[in-house]
């Protein structure tokens, strides 16, 4: 017979690895679409390509951290995913719309 | 509310510093060592003369010139490195073939001829280490190395988010009470050196920056290699992409093109000369700036037409903002142009932070003891965890002593012995993890302190034995490389002597402490 400890009973523990996913998964689509939207929109502003990048690619692990932290801190597993996956497909839109901006 | 993001962000904290918390500890612990990376080179390395920093550049220019034409004329790629500071303390050649066949030498210039100097990884590996791991693919190393850096990220800034009333804590030490004296200690370290763990471990993370988010270049230069070659060009120039003409032309003289740039910058300011091509129509000579001390990591370079001699591109140390940025954070990451007292600081604030991850490991098991203790529930995890607790924690260190005794032990023509050197390490570390595995753990940790506190207190012993720059000799004589390398390691024997003293009775069998649960799980 499978041995429990005394504390967690499987349903938490589907729910924990659900907001771990979200958090490693979600998190890092969200820092990924994140920082791809804001490269696009330096170069729009007429920052340069490789500058508007490193820009962007410092800025991601920021925003890496704080969905990770966000998944853990907010009420539900389901709103852990929301609150990654809306704002990453909102940056994945506004991003597609901008295109990729200065010519190479 | 609060209460539930505090336990929340604690249950983050608690295992975002667990499940990476082993590799961060050899993380750090390398890193710190890395500090003193040509230091350890030169005590694993004797027989070198001590190191000069007054002979003329062209000299040595000239030297190198020769040597590189006679060792490697057809490579793709030269690198000459100068001797101007203890970062670079003798002439380095390295070399690059196109089939990716490397070489490197460390050039006497009386003789023109490489050092006689027994094979040894020194403390290039140990630094190496610290990002590349050993034994593993290193784009897998990496991975673990970013994955592990994350969660140290996360775990810093959990760590905070719980702990706010940091002035508090940091003045707050009560010793000899289980777990709450863990607590403290763990505190202390934390807060003490907080600004250097943000610094270094989001600096950290990006070095490696474009292998874990290839996403972001990829999106506005594509996802070829041809995509990915114009994000580094634009970033550090097209130069070293400049292809061979494959028709052969002598090169001008370095030593000439050298008298170029001193004449521009001063003398002695040379760092390094990179040549593309040897001895192709199209070769290209860049010359680089060292810097003037400060924490920008890049320096003016100049690039010269290798077969005309002729001026083509100066890059200056700072070509954008954002790049500058990068440049200063990855420049305070390595601390090359910290002077000697903010290089101890540096390496206080490493060890810091190798004792705190330490200290979050230990605190673990403490408290998952005492949680066993009172619900009678063991569990085979705490076990795993408080074995190799202790055959990392005393462990590794043992075996960083055992790289160190096995560079004085092994044979000079053993072939190899460098590798061995490095197995030796390991091998090490693997059979600690086996006696803390097989032993009670009281005595495990007991006897893993007496075994650290003989292997660091003996080494000097062992440099009298088989060496001639042993402390008897280098402390009058002034050679403070050799002198602090052996005082280093009779201060960290005593260390784990004030460890093997104090702390097994504290880890192994702690009294209950009325330090309140985090929660353990998430219920929603």
């Amino acid at each position: 017979m499978a041995r429990r400890t005394a504390r967690t009973m499987p349903a938490d523990r589907w729910r924990v690895a659900s907001r771990l996913l979200a958090a490693l998964a979600g998190g890092y689509l969200l820092a990924n679409v994140a920082a791809i939207l804001l490269a696009r929109l330096l170069v729009w502003m007429s920052v340069s390509r490789a500058d508007g990048v490193l820009i962007a690619v410092m800025l991601s692990f920021l925003v890496y951290t704080g969905a990770v932290l966000w998944a853990f801190a907010v009420r539900s597993a389901t709103r852990a995913w929301t609150g990654l996956l809306v704002p990453a497909l909102g940056c994945a839109v506004l991003a597609w719309l901008l295109g990729e901006g200065a010519a190479s | 509310m609060k209460d539930f993001f505090r336990q929340s962000m604690a249950w983050l904290h608690t295992w975002s510093g667990l499940v990476p918390g082993w590799i961060l500890y050899f993380v750090f612990l390398t890193g710190t060592l890395a500090y003193f990376d040509t230091e350890i080179d030169r005590w694993m390395k004797p027989e070198m003369p001590p190191a000069r920093f007054d002979l003329p550049a062209a000299l040595l220019v000239e030297v190198a010139q020769q040597r590189l034409v006679a060792q490697a004329p057809e490579a793709q790629r030269w690198f000459v490195g100068l001797p101007l500071d203890r970062n670079q303390p003798y002439l380095r050649l390295f070399w690059e073939t196109a089939d990716g066949e490397r070489g490197n030498e460390l050039l006497d210039p009386a003789t023109r001829a490489p050092y006689a100097a027994r094979e040894t990884g020194g403390g290039q590996l140990l630094y190496r280490m610290h990002w590349n791991l050993h034994y593993l693919p290193r784009d897998l190393a990496w991975w673990l190395v970013g994955a592990a850096t994350l969660g140290m990220f996360v775990a810093l800034i959990t760590g905070i988010v719980i702990h706010v009333k940091i002035f508090k804590d940091f003045f707050t030490f009560r010793p000899a009470k289980g777990q709450r004296s863990w607590l403290d200690a763990h505190n202390v370290l934390s807060v003490s050196a907080l600004p250097f763990h943000l610094m270094i471990t989001f600096t950290g993370l990006l070095f490696m920056a474009s292998t874990y988010m290839p996403l972001i270049v990829a999106a506005q230069y594509g996802t070829s290699k041809e995509g990915q070659r114009r994000f580094v060009q634009e970033m550090f120039g097209a130069t070293r992409e400049t292809p061979a003409a494959g028709v052969a032309q002598p090169g001008v003289a370095l030593a000439q093109l050298l008298a170029s740039a001193e004449a521009r910058w001063g003398g002695g300011m040379v760092d390094s000369i990179e040549v593309i091509n040897p001895g192709d129509a199209n070769a290209r000579v860049i010359i680089h700036h060292g810097g003037d001390g400060g924490v920008l990591r890049s320096g003016e370079s100049l690039t010269f037409h290798g077969a005309s001699g002729g001026l083509l591109d100066t890059r200056a140390a700072v070509t954008s903002t954002p790049k500058a940025v990068r440049d200063v954070l990855l420049g305070l990451h390595e601390g090359l142009f910290a002077g000697p007292l903010l290089r101890w600081i540096y390496v206080f604030s490493g060890l810091a932070g190798t004792a705190m991850i330490a200290t979050g490991l230990v605190l673990w098991v403490v408290k998952r003891r005492q949680r066993a203790a009172k619900s009678g529930v063991g569990g085979r995890g705490l076990a795993l965890v408080e074995r190799i607790n202790i055959g990392t924690v005393i462990g590794l260190p043992v075996a960083i002593g055992a790289y160190f005794w096995a560079n004085r032990l092994l044979p000079a023509e053993l072939p190899g012995r460098g590798d061995w050197e490095v197995h030796a390490m390991f091998l090490t570390w693997l059979a600690l993890l086996a006696h803390a595995a097989l032993r009670p753990v009281a005595h495990a940790w007991t006897e893993q302190f007496a075994i650290a506190t003989l292997i660091f207190a003996l080494l000097p012993l062992l440099n009298v034995l088989t060496t001639d720059r042993h402390l008897l000799r280098s402390l009058p004589a002034g050679d403070w490389i050799f002198a602090g390398f052996d005082l280093a390691m009779l201060a960290i024997a005593a260390g784990f002597f004030w460890g093997l003293c104090r702390l097994p009775r504290r880890i192994a069998a702690t009294p209950a402490s009325d330090v309140p649960e985090p929660l353990a799980e998430l219920r929603s």
